[in-house]
């Protein structure tokens, strides 16, 4: 058991590829926890789709032995987190149970939007903040002028950030001992009853449901028998460990110590994040406040493109959603697409994992229809609707008003991109609230229509700033909106799956643009195909797909037959992967992709 | 190569007239064909044709034979051919021949041959002994059918026309010629090494040798118009006998003009005009009595290339040479074969195994109807639907064959001859995508 003094619980907070993954792995080597046989990049990031997207999704920890310049021995234990918006709720539940987080900012690039929201998220939950400077080798490095934008920006005092080169080793000595000097041990008394923070929990083909503990108070031992205080329910602790990042199993995790415990726990449904963890019978007598759980903002449906693979969806999503809580679903039925599934999201890159994820892990080709938002419709007779999906609008005639959800953007952009930044807000419908320069960099506060946004904002806003933009959001509130129904229809016919919930001052543009889209995504066939945008009968946008022109080959003999027939059967295929409205074949990647708006 | 098996080829003796009526029967017997008088047919009867053909036609068994040497590689031929400057061991190559197609004998036995094509590659590069040689084999390993179509493509160069009498005494009976062009410039651009008065002299020459010869054209060339396709094939047509082969020239890949192509040196007519000229090639070839039988090639009735048709109908055929394909029926399974591509290598093969067989594939019965389904629907004559079944075990589903009968892409020429129209053959490749991605298994009611 280690001494409560020689403690520290910290996260990482950093932007995406400044270089937290890179100093964690630094971290882990320097204190030996790993050989270098098993060293590999991203050692925190173990889900495949983590380490390609260089991000976290789920929050890992790994406990080092560090023996510092003072002589002793300290017990460090990294909380790995997430950096994106639409995991900011994994973000706050991670800094709650750490004393201290480094905060990792590019000495090349300055704080991006994202790393404030959890900077700031961190001075709330009052975490002491050591700043860290990465990539000072890099030539375009400046790490003054970061400094200054760290105590400009966040307002916490930079002086004594600690310069580092995550990539060459350089100076992480330094953020080790920093660690133990800087970071105040965790605060708790091993002589009261046990209280712990339920931090995470995830299933684990070997071990079932994996719940991730701090403990505040007294200690958590196998055998004991436990009671998760908002569930009401009592386990007895089967096995208690630590990761390093191996895991390593102990008799038990004392005071201030950040671990994991496995009980007879069926599924992580069971298990509530920011739930207090105490003894059965000698239960702490303040359970600690707990977390409001995530509520999905961005909604889509998910569709198998061969209608046979209904079921296998429905058990991945179960599968899925077992160690991924803030995700929902319920099924759809699409006069389009069959029968598949509404589902919720904490935001966009939610929903691309989630997809991703169905689609890799589970082999599953998906149709993925437009991001939604939930609308507020307040119908003539009083009572509210909340719409997750335009094709469910009722007749509009029925309809008082709708209220759309409103977000306050932040983002930060270098000065040379700012005016195609408010540009694109601006056309987003977007209000400007603030803006205030940083050095050369501009950092602009909007509010907009999270209904503009949902969509492709975030690539549009990486497109004009070419990369440089950063960006994050939260929803302020609900307002009223003019919008309207736009509908799709192919070949005369109306395809739900296409239709989307548009400001009328943006509808005729929007089905322009979608009408144009889907002229390019439809291959031409053997008939000419109408496209029409249109809102209730009116048709607002038209194009027309062309027939097909010739397409037989001149010469087919007899040492021609083979390749024929193969080519045909890969055509075959790809026909499996169109959908089919009245006579008309749709890809289908055609769903999302006629809905992305190239602006100027 | 001895020449004892001579006298089995049937060698039809022709006069020195035009085909027109004048012709004799062979020693052998071969039973009249069809008058092809050139005055007579037209698009018009051709139709009534198809309805009164019975719906199963034997579709033969056929013999492939790959010369895979050429003089000059042309720079549009994507095809199995070589250019070997140091010369040919023709002999290698002949023993080869020999042994491999006793090997295929062996798969196939106790068939009767009802064509045989020496194709290539250039085979009218080979002496007449040689092709003598390979058609006594032929004719000693299987037995040839009295009217059998033996065709060899020539190249109309004057040194190759010269032989065009000694292949007519070793057996062949039909000679193809590559013409692909009526005009010295555009001979030039594709590569070919005669001009257009050699091409006039070995059609001339062909005429007077044979009953039965083809030429072939490639139409939409770089810079071609209307007009000039209109004079050219109207050229053509007048110095044809019954049968020609016009391909749109298509840009394949791995080949010189894919390059050209790719990077902007060679510009081909638009879909637009490639489309014009195939309306024009349809109207002047049913004009002149040889309305397309089958998406390229043009003939009147009765004197389709019955080996092609062999094909077409998917019937069965061996394949001998450097990479050559087969379809043979064997023990009641269709297999499909394939031999080694480089001459050199596939010789060495035959020598040390007997034969050049890389691919022995069986085809399942999904595999089949799709192949009868691509090559059927080339044919003016369509598919025999019951022959499908009976084959592949499925039929296109009805709403499928419907949606398409109401574009008007296919048509019911019999209740069970399903036919693509010529707006269907048109856009084939989407029409058999529709139709084969509809099957559906046949069930027993």
């Amino acid at each position: 058991m280690t001494d409560i003094d020689l403690i520290r619980n910290f996260s990482i907070i950093a932007h995406i590829d400044h270089g937290k993954s890179t100093l964690a792995d630094r971290l882990i080597q320097l204190c030996g926890n790993v050989s270098d046989r098993e060293m590999q990049d991203q050692i925190l990031d173990s889900m495949e789709i983590e380490r390609e997207r260089g991000i976290t999704i789920k929050a890992q920890t790994v406990r080092l032995d560090y023996k510092a310049k003072d002589g002793k021995t300290y017990q460090l234990n990294l909380m790995d987190t997430p950096g994106h918006v639409d995991f900011a709720y994994e973000v706050s539940r991670s800094l709650a149970a750490c004393e201290g987080a480094l905060l990792v900012v590019d000495a090349s690039q300055g704080v991006e939007a994202q790393t404030l929201a959890n900077v700031y998220q961190a001075i709330d939950h009052n975490l002491e903040i050591v700043p860290v400077l990465n990539k000072i080798d890099l030539p375009a490095a400046d790490p003054d002028r970061v400094k200054q934008q760290i105590e400009d920006v966040i307002g916490i005092d930079a002086s004594e950030a600690v310069p580092i080169s995550a990539k060459t080793g350089v100076g992480v000595a330094d953020v080790l001992e920093a660690i133990v000097t800087r970071l105040p041990p965790p605060k708790g008394d091993s002589k009261k009853p046990l209280k712990a923070l339920l931090v995470d929990s995830w299933y684990d083909a070997y071990l079932g449901v994996i719940v991730l503990v701090r403990v505040i108070d007294g200690a958590l031992k196998k055998g004991q028998r436990v009671k998760l205080m908002a569930t009401d329910t009592s386990y007895q602790i089967d096995r208690v460990g630590i990761f390093r990042p191996k895991q390593e199993m102990l008799p038990e995790l004392a005071t201030g110590e950040v671990g994991f415990f496995t009980a007879a726990i069926k599924q992580v449904a069971d298990t509530r994040v920011g739930d207090t963890v105490t003894d059965e019978k000698n239960p702490t007598a303040e359970p600690l406040p707990g977390f409001k759980p995530a509520q999905p903002v961005v909604f889509c449906g998910l569709f198998p493109v061969d209608a046979a693979d209904f079921e296998d969806l429905r058990e991945a999503m179960g599968k899925l959603r077992l160690n991924d809580a803030s995700f929902s679903y319920e099924t759809e039925s699409s006069a389009a697409l069959g029968f598949g599934f509404r589902c919720g999201f904490l935001g966009l890159l939610h929903l691309e994992i989630i997809t991703e994820r169905l689609e890799r892990e589970f082999n599953l080709d998906l149709i993925t229809t437009a991001p939604s938002v939930i609308y507020h419709l307040h119908m003539n007779d009083g009572s509210t609707i909340e719409m997750h999906n335009p094709a469910d609008m009722p007749d509009p005639v029925r309809i008082d008003h709708i209220e759309e959800p409103w977000i306050e953007a932040t983002i930060l952009v270098p000065d040379e991109y700012l005016g195609a930044v408010l540009k694109l807000c601006q056309d987003r419908r977007g209000r400007q609230k603030n803006l205030t320069y940083v050095g050369t960099r501009a950092m602009l506060v909007y509010e907009l229509p999270l209904n503009e946004v949902v969509f492709d904002f975030y690539d549009r806003l990486k497109s004009v700033s070419r990369g440089y933009a950063s960006f994050d959001y939260h929803i302020v509130g609900y307002e009223e909106g003019d919008l309207v129904k736009l509908s799709i229809l192919v070949n005369a016919e109306p395809v739900d799956a296409l239709s989307i919930i548009v400001h009328k001052s943006r509808a005729e543009q929007r089905g322009r643009t979608m009408c144009e889209k889907l002229k390019e995504l439809i291959p031409p066939h053997l008939f000419q195909i109408p496209i029409q945008a249109a809102i209730g009968a009116k048709v607002i946008a038209r194009e027309t797909i062309r027939a097909l022109r010739k397409d037989v080959l001149a010469k087919c003999y007899g040492g021609d037959i083979t390749r024929k027939r193969k080519l045909l059967e890969k055509q075959k295929k790809g026909k499996k992967k169109m959908r089919e409205f009245g006579s008309v074949e749709i890809p289908q990647e055609a769903f999302i992709a006629a809905l992305k708006m190239e602006e100027n | 190569m001895g020449r004892a098996g001579r006298s089995a080829i049937p060698s039809p003796l022709v006069g020195e007239g035009k085909g027109g009526g004048d012709r004799r029967t062979s020693a052998v017997g071969i039973p009249p064909t069809p008058n092809p008088s050139p005055q007579g047919g037209g698009g018009q009867a051709s139709r009534d044709r198809d309805a009164d053909r019975p719906v199963t036609a034997d579709p033969g068994f056929g013999i492939y034979v790959h010369w895979p040497f050429c003089a000059s590689k042309c720079p549009y031929c994507d095809f199995n051919s070589h250019v070997r400057m140091a010369g040919i061991d023709e002999p290698r190559f002949a023993a080869a021949f020999a042994r491999e197609i006793a090997h295929m004998a062996a798969l196939a036995p106790g068939r009767t041959v009802t064509s045989i094509f020496l194709g290539g590659g250039t085979p009218s590069l080979m002496k007449p002994e040689t092709v003598g040689g390979i058609l006594d084999r032929i004719a000693a390993s299987w037995s040839i059918a009295s009217d059998a179509e033996i065709t060899l493509e020539a190249n109309p160069s004057s040194v190759e026309a010269e032989r065009f009498a000694g292949y007519r005494a070793a057996g062949i009976n039909r000679v193809s010629l590559g013409v692909q062009a009526l005009n010295d410039g555009d001979l030039k651009t594709l590569g070919r090494l005669h001009s257009v008065a050699e091409a006039r002299r070995a059609i001339d020459i062909a005429a007077r040798t044979f009953e039965r010869f083809s030429f072939d054209l490639i139409y939409a060339r770089p810079a071609q118009t209307p007009d000039a396709w209109r004079a050219e094939l109207s050229e053509a047509l007048a110095m044809m006998r019954n049968h020609l082969s016009l391909y749109q020239l298509t840009i394949e890949e791995g080949t010189p003009f894919a390059g050209l192509h790719r990077a902007g040196k060679l510009a081909v007519p638009d879909p637009e005009l490639a489309d014009t000229l195939y309306e024009i090639t349809q109207e002047l070839t049913e004009a002149a009595g040889i309305p397309a039988y089958e998406i390229s090639n043009h003939a009147r009735a009765g004197a389709e290339s019955r080996h092609n048709l062999t094909y077409w109908r998917y019937g069965d055929y061996a394949g001998v040479g450097p990479g050559a394909h087969g379809r043979l029926v064997i023990d009641g399974v269709r297999h499909a074969l394939v031999t080694e591509r480089q001459p050199e290598a596939w010789a060495a093969s035959v020598e040390q195994h007997g034969h050049g067989i890389i691919e022995d594939t069986t085809l399942a019965r999904s595999e089949e109807a799709d192949e009868m389904l691509l090559m059927g629907l080339r044919l003016a004559e369509g598919i025999d639907l019951r022959r499908l079944e009976a084959l592949g075990g499925v039929r296109p589903s009805r709403v499928a064959i419907e949606r398409l009968e109401k574009l008007g892409l296919v048509e019911h020429h019999a209740p069970d001859r399903l036919v693509a129209t010529r707006a269907g053959r048109f856009v084939l490749n989407e029409l058999v995508l529709q139709l084969s991605a509809s099957f559906a298994p046949i069930t027993v009611s």
